[in-house]
């Protein structure tokens, strides 16, 4: 079949990104042409202002060097101007300095032009040494100049007008900001924070004039023209009739999008306020399907972006229907900015103009150097501002993505998400004040400096990218929060948070588990290739990530329907043992309640001592655990412990720990191990999103730890209390109080209920604790305790799920000798 | 995959009439049939001890058949205990991916376990070892 033709007009990062995009989904769909005005590849426009401050170079910035075109087979046209779009011949016609002409015919059409500095039409405007900041060119001239004069004035105090003044002064140049507003950044900061920078860029030399007008820019008088060859501007001149010297303006006064080329065409570019190609959800130009635009040249729905992190969202959707897939659409995005000057740390986020219906939080530590200030509405935060401590930013610009209810958090909201309980990283939450020597990831040794490395070398601007080049928070993911932190402050406003909720599961789909576990649930699906088909999978049959989950989701949302594929869960639940660093395996034989006979204990001590187990160790979970089982081995294991499998390997019932409560405790108020006893037998055969550990006390001094369980039952006098939640590991999080019950018959109720809810509405590895945070506890309350009916639903629900569920293990150690249950362990010749 | 007709013809006449896992035997030229394709569930992989050590065999979702070193080349995990998807296996221990066909790991990662060269005749899976 012939190749579609794509032509794709502007060279940058949208436009690129689009392409990229494009090639992973469709490699081999069109023939690619790009234009570029400019003379190079596509390099990372955000990192500007790091060259201009001498901190990178310009080949550090590259993100696709003219290898990468030849390598994925794409036609370049670098230097070169598209002049014209012939919409009826579908061709576009270009121009080369050197005047050459090239055409080049489509199919399908991708602008992205971008945008260009505003310049106001003030007079001097053209004079030498006035310069727009937005390209390489732009960034070399500034560079130029600053070797070569003294004075220069940035015009307007916006993001890229303070990030080019504090370069040039880095530079060695004496630098005054004028602004036409009351305070500087007056679109990303509240006055009380655009003060305290303010003071912070004085402290290093820079100067500010604030409530100016320009007037003119002044040339020289002198016959010196600089060598430039033609009249330099000295001098700028205010409305109040101030003058001050320059010998270099930067007019950072803003930008337009780029859609002349388009209007030309006669593409529909608005009038009036927004201005920019009008482009529908899918990014098709709204005159022209055949046309798409991208990136900062499209005004959607009535915006026009001007930051990095909306134009990679429309990138990807636009990918998707370049490539016929058609399922994305591009609905907006919700930005947040973050200057990138060094040792300045300032971040805001959406609406922070306060007032009407909003309520604040403020902390304020002048001194200090500290200001934050969220913006509430309803119990969800709308906007923040942060000056001098923006390691939360991120979590707040999550938090107000995701429209979360704030009320539960709200009292140590300002403080910050808790990483106390965090390990694997000496407590460290602060990723800015930590040297590049210092190990973010414990799990598998990586430095902060390798990973700040990797993202400007690779130009990695994503969590996953980070960690798929990295592996720093591949692993346990603790230092996912710092990770993200060095990411933020690395690329930028580039960084964009992806929000949990519609996260997608892995590369083989666009869709959540949230909508995954909805489509199985509606269209009643019951087998892996059919839900992959259903939900037009990208790749043939998943990947690790995927398979698991949906197999999950299957027998979990359709008990005894759904087929459980033991070829879709991982390892441990296919060998129902752990498999351990050098391929054998551990052994946890069953015991409900922790509890164990004389006759037991002697079984499991001759499997020991046959089978040569090096290691015999008691687990945390109240268990026995034997490890260095030969994978041959287990079957005939076992056979001969005459024991259930314990389930130490599965995304399922773990353990319930129990304290000696009332049998025999002289404190105890209930029966702590029998309540044990029945909870974990009512739960064996439980498959869950996460591995679930559960623990009854049976007095407040709770030595069964109830407190950090995913369900944890403590016994006072008067019956039981409940709490749910709880979780002992990489981040220590206390259970949460559910509910008080009288009898052991409601205990079982309660907690089966809760367990179900979460069974149902978990997404696959999500523990209890964060299914909770996700959902909040009143939601889980008004499901379980409030409402009886729904709670005797759930409960039967979980009854049903578990019955007549078989041990595996006792299955596989009486299946003849090659069974397919059994073919699995054993080893063929050749 | 290198095969001559005096191959072929001597591959089925060692398997001809005596299908299933008793029966495997030596071939000519190191070829040795080592098990039923149905030994090895789709999607799955079975473990053959060889003078090479353990060779991890795979089977896709279309019935093709992959040999490679049973090691990762990351930390010399059981290849054979991943999950297979498409032409490739996840390392259970530490989520590397290999190429079935090459054994090379897939980018970022660096690394390659070795191939084997592995047939399927009348149905049975022969190994070159």
């Amino acid at each position: 079949m012939k190749k579609m033709k794509l032509v794709l007009v502007g060279n940058g990062m949208a436009g690129i990104r689009t392409i990229e995009e494009l090639l992973k989904l469709a490699p081999d769909m069109y023939d690619i042409t790009v234009f570029g005005a400019e003379p190079h590849g596509n390099y990372n426009r955000i990192l500007l202002s790091p060259v201009l401050a001498g901190e990178m170079t310009l080949p550090e910035i590259m993100l696709n060097d003219l290898d990468w075109y030849r390598d994925n087979g794409i036609t370049l046209h670098a230097g070169k101007t598209v002049t014209a779009i012939d919409r009826i011949r579908r061709k576009v016609v270009a121009q080369g300095d050197d005047g050459e002409v090239i055409e080049a015919d489509y199919d399908r059409l991708l602008l992205a032009t971008g945008s260009t500095p505003f310049i106001p039409p003030i007079p001097g405007k053209d004079l030498q040494g006035v310069l727009g900041y937005r390209d390489i060119a732009d960034t070399e001239a500034m560079i130029e100049a600053a070797g070569r004069y003294r004075h220069a004035v940035v015009i307007g105090a916006g993001l890229l007008g303070l990030e080019a003044a504090n370069g040039l002064m880095l530079r060695g140049m004496d630098v005054t900001v004028v602004h036409i507003g009351e305070w500087i950044m007056e679109r990303q900061l509240d006055r009380a924070a655009a003060d305290m920078l303010q003071a912070s860029l004085e402290a290093r030399g820079m100067k500010f004039l604030l409530a100016k007008q320009t007037e003119a820019l002044l040339a020289r008088d002198t016959g010196d023209d600089g060598g430039d060859g033609g009249r330099r501007v000295s001098a700028v001149r205010f409305k109040d009739g101030m003058e001050i010297q320059a010998d270099l303006v930067v007019v950072a006064a803003g930008i337009r999008p780029n859609f002349a080329l388009a209007e030309s065409a006669g593409l529909y570019c608005g009038s009036g306020r927004v201005r920019g190609i009008h482009v529908s959800d899918t990014l098709q130009t709204v005159t022209d399907p055949r046309i798409y635009a991208v990136g900062e040249c499209v005004a959607h729905r009535g915006v026009a972006y001007g930051l990095v992190a909306p134009l990679f969202e429309q990138g990807k959707v636009c990918a998707n229907h370049l490539a016929n897939f058609g399922i994305g659409r591009y609905e907006g995005s919700v930005t947040s900015t973050k200057l990138k000057v060094t040792g300045i740390d300032v971040f805001s986020a959406g609406d922070f103009s306060g007032g009407g219906d909003t309520e604040e939080i403020v902390l304020h530590d002048r001194q200090g150097g500290v200001y934050k200030r969220l913006v509430i509405r309803d119990n969800r935060i709308v906007g923040s501002v942060l000056y001098g401590d923006t390691a939360d930013g991120t979590w707040y610009f999550q938090l107000m993505k995701d429209g979360q209810d704030i009320h539960e958090i709200r009292d140590h909201l300002m403080f910050g998400q808790n990483h106390l309980g965090d390990t694997g990283h000496k407590g460290e939450n602060r990723a800015a004040s930590m040297p590049d020597t210092a190990e973010v990831c414990g799990c598998n040794g990586v430095c902060k400096g390798t990973i700040v490395k990797a993202i400007k070398e690779q130009g990695l601007f994503s969590l996953d990218e980070v960690k798929k080049h990295t592996k720093a928070a591949s692993s346990c993911g603790s230092c996912t929060g710092l990770v993200e932190q060095i990411l933020a402050s690395t690329v930028g406003g580039a960084y964009q948070a992806v929000s949990a909720h519609d996260k997608a599961v892995c590369g083989c789909t666009d869709l959540s588990h949230g909508e995954v576990r909805k489509a199985i649930r509606d269209n009643r699906l019951l087998t892996i290739p059919d839900a992959m088909a259903f939900m037009g999978w990208k790749t043939p049959n998943g990947c690790a990530t995927c398979r698991p989950a949906l197999n999950y989701y299957l027998i979990s949302t359709w008990p005894h329907e759904a087929q459980d594929d033991p070829q879709s869960r991982f390892i441990n639940e296919r060998a129902h043992a752990n498999i351990q660093k050098d391929g054998t395996y551990s052994v946890v034989p069953r015991m409900l309640g922790g509890l164990t006979t004389p006759d037991e204990l002697r079984r499991i001590a001759d499997v020991a001592d046959k089978y040569a187990v090096p290691t015999v160790k008691v687990t945390g979970g109240q268990r026995i655990d034997l490890l260095g089982v030969k994978r041959e081995d287990l079957p005939l294991v076992w056979k001969d412990l005459g024991m259930a499998s314990g389930h130490a390997y599965g995304k399922s019932i773990r353990t319930v720990k129990t304290c000696v409560g009332a049998e025999h405790c002289r404190f105890g108020t209930q029966r702590s191990m029998a309540m044990g006893v029945d909870l974990e037998r009512m739960l064996f055969g439980m498959w869950s999103p996460h591995k679930v550990k559960l623990a009854v006390s049976g007095c407040p001094r709770n030595c069964a730890e109830s407190g950090i369980k995913d369900v944890g039952v403590i016994g006072v006098d008067s019956g039981w209390e409940l709490y749910v939640g709880g979780n002992g590991g990489i981040k220590t999080e206390v259970a949460q109080f559910l509910c008080k019950v009288a009898t052991r018959e409601e205990v079982m109720e309660y907690s089966a209920a809760f367990l179900q809810l979460y069974r149902d509405e978990g997404y696959y590895l999500e523990r209890t604790v964060h299914y909770l945070h996700r959902v909040g506890l009143e939601y889980v309350k008004k499901r379980v305790v409030d409402d009886a009916d729904n709670r005797k639903a759930l409960y039967e629900r979980l009854l049903f799920s578990v019955q007549d569920y078989k041990d595996p293990w006792a299955q596989r150690a009486e299946d003849s000798s090659a069974g397919v249950l059994r073919r699995q362990f054993e080893t063929l010749e050749a | 995959m290198e095969m001559t007709m005096d191959n072929n013809r001597a591959v089925a006449a060692a398997t001809e009439g005596a299908p299933g896992e008793g029966s495997v035997g030596e071939v000519l030229d190191g070829w040795k049939a080592v098990c039923p394709l149905e030994a090895i569930p789709v999607l799955g992989a079975r473990v053959v001890a060889s003078r090479h050590g353990d060779i991890a065999i795979f089977r896709t979702v279309d019935d093709e058949v992959f040999a490679i070193h049973d090691k990762c080349p990351h930390k010399g995990g059981p290849l054979s205990q991943g999950i297979v998807h498409g032409r490739e296996v996840t390392c259970p221990l530490h989520g590397w991916k290999l190429q079935l066909d090459s054994g090379e790991a897939v980018a970022p990662d660096v690394g390659c376990s070795r191939p084997f060269a592995v047939r399927l005749v009348d149905g049975v899976v022969e190994l070159k070892v």
